[in-house]
């Protein structure tokens, strides 16, 4: 019967996988995409695949890329994916290869994502048996949270959106998703790649250090260790081979060593290849200076180039310091309350960063939004889960209507946007909020089940 | 160094653009500055600087919005007066008022009491549709008024005795002249001077001056000049006409349209070249685009006679400096080779309207911002009148000035380009509203973070077992339905839930006493 069901469940999944496939095919071959690569809550300065287009003909005409304060990312992306953008073939929609490019980096994700969601799956098992709550907990109820998560990532409306609006936010998605792999399966040069590639590509995947460094001292989720101490302590059996691992510095130092490798050959790349243009401090001024200034004031999802449109020009930078320093100062209590979870902390910092980062788009909201399947069984007792869903379909239909009112008929001004975005972020704020407090309720209930008292 | 002031357009289908007043002097709306520097390149910039504030004081002009990079550019081949170290700057959407002649006049010696400025009378100038002022000093020795009749008047013209084979221009410069069935000048000209052959045109300008000396208080100057039979005439234009114009609707992007169409001049040129079958027409375009219309150069396409074709076909050179935000603004120079026989083209370029702070819109944010004109030239055509002149002693400046090559130039329209307005109203509440919902986020993050639970539900728990009444209990049950929480029981006191107790019934009267009390001594 078991057996029967696990075969119905994957056969279902790949039938997911391929129909979510077949459907960005589908949009792919409308006629511009959709016009959705215009859309602000797709493209925004820094996915744009126009502004690539412009970059790489910049660049073909011996320009510096960087020259026309339009393209603001990379210039490796620049290499690889520039010819996409002037590659025609006959007969077919115009930026074929690179929608093709851009389903594959999706794919690529979601069979990580599984597998990691896998990884996690079993390592919660067996904590559980190891802290002799097996009985107690209903284990064949437990979902396979890595499908659920691959095929949430997959079938996400924002996901495909992303997709099929040509912006490299799957290409940046895929990078964080490699990087949590490797470190989840223990494959320290992938997890290295992945996250040195992730942070060169958008600054902000910098500071899942923290949830890669106590995933390669630790391990995976598990409840908290001071559980397993009083475990065996009732218990007092000597069996140190139950009780998980401590912290383990070997991994760390291989990761650093391996980190430092791949940032060193990218930078020697990038100079490289920008060697005639004022070299690696353009770069860096261009792309992390831009991010970190907030220079371009178009609008998007977030709520920051409103703020930063509307504030006096002597405060400006006191609240550049303010909003980024907003996401730095809650590293450290997250990390010290949810040590013992590592993905669930780097799934927090992904959806922090997402809502308070300079530009947001739904590509970001894609990659949380899909790490947050890996859990399903943790937060099965969040709260507001419906207001939640409904407030983000909501505002996704109506972001696109408030922005046609104001810029294409006139009728609206730009506080009808805005409102929508602020609405966007606090139904992020809640979001987090209580996930982190609906994880911190679920190991609250396992120390009530062993010690009896809460 | 050349600064001009104009208000309204030159209207070159009209006026034509092929002789030197319509090519060298025509001027773009609103105010045009171009200066060559001498100095070293690190200096030019600060040498620009002084210069646009001296100008302004002088002129009482804004010229001094000029000094910010963002508005001047360094055009490198296409600008055809000059070349290298050369900058120039526009301010389209400059007025030019009755306060901007006065400088000039204070230039004249007797400003505008006497001489020629007497007859620029303030209301009747600046009513007309194209008045312009341009400063190129030359000193003349005396003062004279040239009639100019243009080519295309000439040929218009036409004169009884044709068929004896004198061109029209000799019934014009002969002596007895008012037997001219046309027209009638009220004063004899003194000299009359017909220009040399042309080799654009098959008639001949001429021109008639006037000394003005000769004539004095007793005996005043006055010109009239008086239509006797109705005379149409075309003047003649460039060689494609240029026009500008945009496209594309709403305030996040459009594109830049530059359309070229063929004259009547093109027909006559190209039959007169039809023999030759690789005949090239070279268009030179300079364009400056201010940095708020990002303007996406791998965007541009070139359409010759409606049809869509590759660039690299038609543009010989191209050198494109993209714009830097806030800093410098966006300059195009593309040269392109059409065949003679075109018929229209054009060029599309598309941009993205930028957003910018709400300090760096003008007063009159809803107005729009303008793109300047762009300059379209013919380096193979140069637009010159050459006299012949007797007396080469006393060389007439005007007339120098008109034997200066200078290639046909023309300028295109200037652009108005609505921007996307934030609510300007509206600083101190996004502020605030913003920060209060990072408040909300860091305040409820850490709550989560450092919350006792266990704690908590046992103050709860207290609390609740103070409580009674049946409204609160409501309030309790539908709170925890909302939060779909499983509502613990709670456990009811042992003294009872009844709504009418001894001690309410006391508070009652207490009070009801009281104010028959207060009602009794302050009554």
């Amino acid at each position: 019967m078991e057996k029967l069901k696990k075969k119905i469940g994957s056969f279902s999944f790949w039938n997911w996988v391929i129909a979510s496939i077949i459907f960005r095919l589908i949009l792919i071959y409308f006629p511009k995409n959709l016009n959705l690569s215009s859309r602000p809550e797709v493209s925004t300065p820094l996915t744009s695949f126009r502004r690539l287009a412009e970059g790489y003909w910049l660049k073909q005409s011996s320009m510096s890329s960087y020259a026309g304060s339009m393209y603001h990312g990379s210039p490796l992306l620049l290499s690889l994916l520039g010819p996409l953008t002037v590659k025609r073939i006959e007969g077919q929609p115009n930026h074929l290869l690179y929608s093709l490019v851009s389903v594959i980096a999706d794919v690529v994700s979601a069979m990580l994502i599984r597998a990691t969601g896998q990884n996690l799956r079993l390592a919660y098992l067996r904590s559980l048996e190891s802290l002799d709550l097996v009985k107690q907990i209903d284990v064949s109820e437990f979902l396979f949270s890595g499908d659920i998560a691959a095929l949430i990532y997959l079938c996400n409306p924002f996901t495909i959106v992303a997709c099929v609006g040509l912006s490299t936010s799957p290409i940046e998605n895929m990078a964080v998703i490699l990087c949590l792999y490797g470190a989840c399966s223990r494959l320290i040069p992938l997890a290295a790649f992945g996250w040195v590639i992730a942070t060169h590509l958008s600054l902000y995947p910098a500071i899942l250090i923290i949830p890669v460094i106590f995933l390669l001292g630790c391990g995976p989720d598990s409840p908290p260790r001071k559980l397993f101490l009083q475990r065996h302590q009732q218990k007092e059996v000597l069996n140190q081979l139950k009780l998980p691992p401590g912290f383990s510095w070997g991994p760390i130092i291989h990761f650093a060593f391996w980190a430092f490798l791949w940032s060193v050959y990218v930078l020697v790349l990038c100079g490289i290849s920008l060697k005639q243009f004022g070299g690696l401090w353009e770069m860096f001024k261009s792309t992390y200076g831009f991010i970190l200034t907030v220079e371009d004031l178009s609008p998007n999802i977030g709520v920051l180039w409103y703020f930063f449109a509307e504030v006096f020009e002597f405060f400006r930078n006191f609240f550049l310091i303010v909003f980024h320093v907003n996401i730095l100062f809650m590293i450290l209590p997250l990390s010290i309350r949810l040590r013992h979870r590592p993905c669930y902390l780097a799934f927090v910092y992904v959806a922090i960063c997402s809502m308070l980062k300079s530009y947001p788009s739904v590509g970001d909201s894609a990659l949380y939004l899909g790490l947050l399947g890996w859990f399903v069984n943790e937060l099965a007792d969040m709260q507001f889960s419906l207001f939640l869903f409904c407030g983000y379909v909501g505002v996704s239909l109506l972001s696109p209507v408030m922005h046609n009112l104001w810029i294409w008929r006139g009728t609206g001004n730009a506080n009808f946007y805005f409102t929508t975005a602020m609405v966007y972020a606090c139904l992020q704020i809640v979001l987090v909020v209580e996930g982190v407090s609906a994880v911190l309720n679920h190991d609250r209930k396992l120390r009530i089940l062993i010690t009896g008292k809460p | 160094m050349e600064l001009s002031f104009t208000q309204g357009r030159w209207n070159y289908e009209s006026w034509g653009g092929f002789d030197p007043i319509s090519s060298s002097n025509a001027k773009p709306p609103g105010v045009e500055l171009w200066a060559v520097f001498d100095v070293p390149q690190h200096h030019i910039d600060a040498s620009w600087k002084n210069l646009t504030h001296t100008l302004s004081g002088l002129f009482c002009a804004s010229i001094n919005f000029l000094e910010s990079t963002a508005t001047y550019s360094t055009p490198e081949w296409s600008f055809p007066p000059a070349s290298g170290n050369v900058r120039y700057g526009t301010l389209p959407c400059e007025a030019v008022c009755t306060e901007n002649l006065t400088p000039w006049l204070k230039l004249l010696p007797c400003r505008d009491k006497a001489g020629i400025a007497l007859l620029l009378d303030r209301p009747s100038l600046y009513r007309g549709f194209y008045h312009s002022q341009r400063g190129r000093c030359v000193l003349a020795k005396s003062s004279s008024v040239y009639l100019l009749l243009d080519r295309g008047l000439v040929a218009e013209l036409k004169f009884p005795n044709k068929e004896n084979g004198k061109s029209a221009a000799n019934g014009l410069t002969s002596e007895n002249f008012w037997s001219n069935p046309s027209f009638e000048l009220s004063v004899n000209p003194d000299r009359i001077f017909l220009e040399e052959s042309s080799s654009h045109s098959k008639s001949l300008s001429i021109l008639y001056m006037f000394q003005v000396e000769k004539y004095s208080e007793s005996e005043p100057f006055d010109i009239g000049l008086m239509w006797k039979v109705p005379v149409a005439w075309l003047c003649q234009q460039t060689p494609l006409h240029a026009s500008r114009f945009l496209m594309g609707s709403g305030n996040e992007r459009g594109a830049i349209a530059i359309s070229l169409k063929s004259t009547q001049f093109t027909e006559g040129f190209m039959s007169a070249n039809s023999k030759d079958g690789s005949c090239e027409l070279r268009v030179d375009v300079f364009q400056v685009v201010p940095w708020y219309v990002k303007v996406y150069f791998h965007s541009l396409r070139v359409f010759v006679d409606q049809q869509p074709r590759a660039v690299s076909d038609f543009i010989e050179k191209i050198h494109v400096s993209p714009s830097k935000d806030k800093m410098s603004p966006g300059v195009m120079e593309v040269v392109l080779k059409l065949p003679c026989r075109v018929n229209t083209a054009a060029l599309t370029i598309e941009f993205d309207k930028g957003f910018l702070r709400i300090d760096e819109y003008p007063p009159d944010a809803n107005q729009g911002f303008d793109i300047p004109s762009a300059i379209i030239s013919f380096p193979n055509f140069h637009a010159s009148m050459v006299f012949l002149e007797d007396d080469s002693l006393n060389r007439s400046p005007l007339l120098s000035k008109f034997q200066e090559k200078c290639p046909v130039m023309s300028y295109t329209e200037v652009l108005l380009v609505p921007l996307t307005t934030p609510d300007f109203s509206m600083p101190y509440n996004v502020i605030t509203i913003k920060c209060t919902v990072f408040a909300l986020y860091f305040g409820s993050l850490l709550n989560v973070l450092q919350r006792r639970v266990a704690e908590e539900e046992r103050f709860l728990k207290a609390k609740a077992a103070k409580k009674t009444g049946r409204l609160p209990l409501l309030l309790s049950k539908l709170s925890a339905k909302l939060r779909g929480r499983r509502r613990e029981p709670l456990h009811s006191p042992p003294s009872s839930s009844s709504f009418i107790n001894s001690k309410l019934v006391l508070k009652v009267i207490l009070v009801a006493g009281l104010a028959v009390g207060w009602q009794y001594f302050f009554s």
